[in-house]
């Protein structure tokens, strides 16, 4: 199989987050769009690792996880904090800082 | 075959001496995790301020002798740690002073209790805002001493950022910087609500920029083969001779990824269209914290800028190389234009200096498109202005506070007619405030017109490849003009503004939060500024109306005076005797 498939495949995984993120309103559905993307970009990581021959692009993915799963902690703590103050996690509420 | 596998294991080699500034932050940071564990409740705080604030000024001093022994008389150069994963060169040294300088100013902030004997930051961060715990926890005095080693490790992230020779190092560095900002932006004390909003947007909008950044990172590792910058910029002049054997659109896939790479680092430095966080996370975030992100992050995240675009985007493959330069330079007049007329409608002395520092972002990425040594040497000058005097502008806005209804200190008077008559009753911290502003304003014998016009300068001479970048500057001296007038203003309500009460030693505002003491009340909405004037005529769109807290000025323990004080004194020294800064900058990136 070609390999050049998983770059669309990584591309549209990527849109797709990039969308959730900037039109769904529920902040976790948010959040799942910023794993998507950042998954997505571990898938083309390693695509090209392979394309190239070098494992410089499997590496990365490893520092990736980490990296995300910190990002996961901090995040679901922000996003309960603030559920557990409003009751509600939609972005949309979240609108006291205005010009 | 393991054994052959071991006699083939080549150690890394690391230079550890170049490490220990680093070391010395993380190691901290690490420490004061455990002094949470172990210490008692009463001891936390001395121990956590001494650490932090030893930490942070033994790195400098290590830094001192790491820049002297680099790039002295007798200098060796250029420092490669771990084959050039990280890159110690004049410029990266130069900003890793900045920083630790501007986040020690920080921390002295931070640690100030002023009069009011309370911090800036909630006693217990993770109690529901105006819940019967959060009461107890208040009336038993906790504090979250958490906040130390927090702003360690994002120190730790900030020194390695400017400093990344790969982009994936950077990356790392990005996240280790961003994610206890997003966390210590949430944890004010008072306006818990504004401050939990703050943090969360910080959040979604840090978190996809970084998802950007690092498609991008994923795209031009494609085109390469490489993650180091000099791997992908030799690729990308490879390309330019038309190498044989790639396939069409290779550059479309740097193009991409440069754009997405730059897309996450414009986010960090604040400039438009990635500039919606700034001024809410400036405003709602806690005063010495908005200090602090305000000036590192801004140096951290342009120095890894500059590395990008005159590693990268300088070597871009031939006819790539306008498509980037005509998005920077959009991006540059716009992040100008917004940040000075915005900014100029706003009544909140934090959005205030949040949108302020988006012009400022413009103003230096003028300087980064001079594309030549002298805009680096323009940016790390200005860097160092502009950090000093934010935190010291912040010092002063975490000074002047709301008075409750029962004579009580409270929170942060932030309303920009809430300062009316300043002058009278604090002429110190309201001159300094001004002094400030109009280096801000790039006003002559001040910091920044020195900083100012070295930044358009170099962007005026450009270089003989990239053309000079004099529409830019034209574009940067009409954005000055109109700040000028924001900034001034200020001066003007602080200074010239008559007060209600004829006594002069109370102001009292329409626009005030009813708040009660520490924030119990927090749950409440807090009102707009302009819900409550509308009855009243009023001559400007700044106004001093009745009936709401009155304004006082707490006294700093010293934290916040040695702050102000120092950041005075750098402005003026710099704004007036210019040279041995200047030739400080440029000795250090001469070489780099």
């Amino acid at each position: 199989m070609d390999l050049s498939n998983y770059l669309v495949l990584a591309s549209v995984l990527f849109t797709i987050g990039a969308a959730t993120v900037l039109l769904r309103r529920n902040a976790i559905i948010v959040f799942m769009g910023i794993e998507l993307m950042l998954n997505a970009s571990n898938l083309a990581f390693v695509t090209f690792a392979r394309m190239h021959g070098d494992l410089t692009g499997q590496v990365v993915a490893f520092f990736v996880m980490v990296v995300a799963a910190a990002e996961v902690v901090v995040g679901l703590a922000i996003i309960v904090s603030i559920f557990r103050t409003r009751g509600s996690a939609s972005v949309d509420d979240a609108n006291l800082l205005k010009s | 075959m393991i054994a052959q596998a071991a006699s083939t294991f080549v150690p890394p080699e690391v230079q550890w001496f170049a490490l220990v500034p680093l070391m010395v932050v993380l190691g901290a940071g690490v420490v004061g995790v455990l002094v949470e564990s172990f210490v008692p409740a009463r001891a936390r705080r001395p121990v956590q301020t001494v650490l932090t604030l030893g930490a942070l000024v033994g790195a400098l001093a290590v830094l001192v002798v790491q820049g002297w022994q680099w790039f002295g008389p007798e200098g060796t150069g250029q420092v490669l740690v771990l084959g050039g994963s990280m890159v110690l060169d004049g410029f990266s040294v130069a900003l890793q002073g900045t920083i630790l300088l501007c986040a020690f100013l920080a921390v002295l902030v931070v640690t100030d209790r002023t009069s009011a004997r309370q911090d800036a930051f909630a006693p217990s961060a993770a109690a529901i805002p105006g819940s019967e715990y959060e009461e107890l926890a208040r009336r038993r005095g906790l504090e979250q001493t958490e906040v130390y080693p927090l702003l360690l490790f994002a120190v730790g992230g900030m020194l390695v950022f400017p400093a990344a020779g790969d982009l994936v190092t950077m990356f790392v560095a990005l996240e280790v910087l961003s994610l206890p900002l997003y966390v210590l932006a949430g944890m004010a004390r008072r306006r818990r609500l504004l401050s939990q909003e703050a943090s969360f947007k910080y959040f979604v909008l840090g978190a996809f920029a970084s998802a950007l950044f690092l498609f991008g990172t994923a795209l031009l590792y494609g085109f390469s083969g490489s993650v180091r910058l000099d791997g992908i910029a030799r690729m990308s002049l490879t390309v330019a001779q038309d190498a044989p054997g790639l396939p069409e659109g290779w550059v479309l896939l740097w193009l991409v990824g440069i754009l997405l790479v730059l897309a996450g680092l414009l986010f960090k430095v604040g400039a438009v269209p990635f500039q919606a966080w700034t001024p809410d996370v400036y405003q709602g975030a806690p005063t010495p914290i908005t200090g602090f992100m305000a000036a590192c992050t801004k140096v951290a995240a342009f120095g890894a800028l500059v590395r990008v675009v005159y590693l990268l985007v300088v070597n871009a493959p031939p006819e790539a190389f306008d498509a980037v330069k005509a998005a920077l330079w959009t991006v540059a007049v716009a992040t100008m234009l917004v940040g000075a007329v915005v900014g100029a409608t706003q009544t909140d002395v934090k959005r205030m200096l949040g949108y302020s520092s988006i012009a400022h972002a413009g103003f230096l990425l003028v300087a980064l498109l001079g594309f030549n040594a002298q805009g680096v040497r323009a940016v790390v000058l200005y860097l160092l202005v502009y950090g000093v005097s934010t935190v010291g502008a912040f010092a002063v806005v975490t000074l002047v506070r709301e008075v409750g209804p029962g004579g009580e200190v409270v929170g942060e008077a932030t309303h920009l007619g809430q300062w009316a008559g300043l002058g009278r009753r604090s002429p110190l911290l309201a001159a300094s405030f001004s002094l400030f502003l109009l280096s801000f304003a790039g006003i002559p014998l001040t910091a920044g017109f020195i900083a100012k016009f070295s930044a358009f300068e170099a962007a005026v001479r450009g270089t003989p490849y990239t053309g000079s970048a004099t529409a830019l500057v034209v574009v940067g001296v009409i954005a000055s003009a109109i700040a000028v007038f924001f900034y001034v203003r200020v001066v003007v309500i602080m200074f010239f503004s008559r007060t209600v009460e004829g006594d002069g030693s109370t102001v009292a505002v329409g626009a005030g939060s009813a708040e009660d003491a520490d924030g119990r009340g927090a749950t409440a909405e807090e009102p707009e500024p302009h819900a409550t004037q509308q009855g009243t005529p009023q001559r400007s769109s700044v106004v001093v109306a009745e009936g709401a807290p009155a304004v006082t000025v707490v006294r700093s323990e010293w934290g916040s005076l040695v702050t102000v004080a120092v950041a005075v004194v750098t402005v003026l020294l710099v704004g007036v005797f210019p040279q041995p800064v200047l030739d400080l900058v440029d000795g250090l990136t001469r070489l780099g």
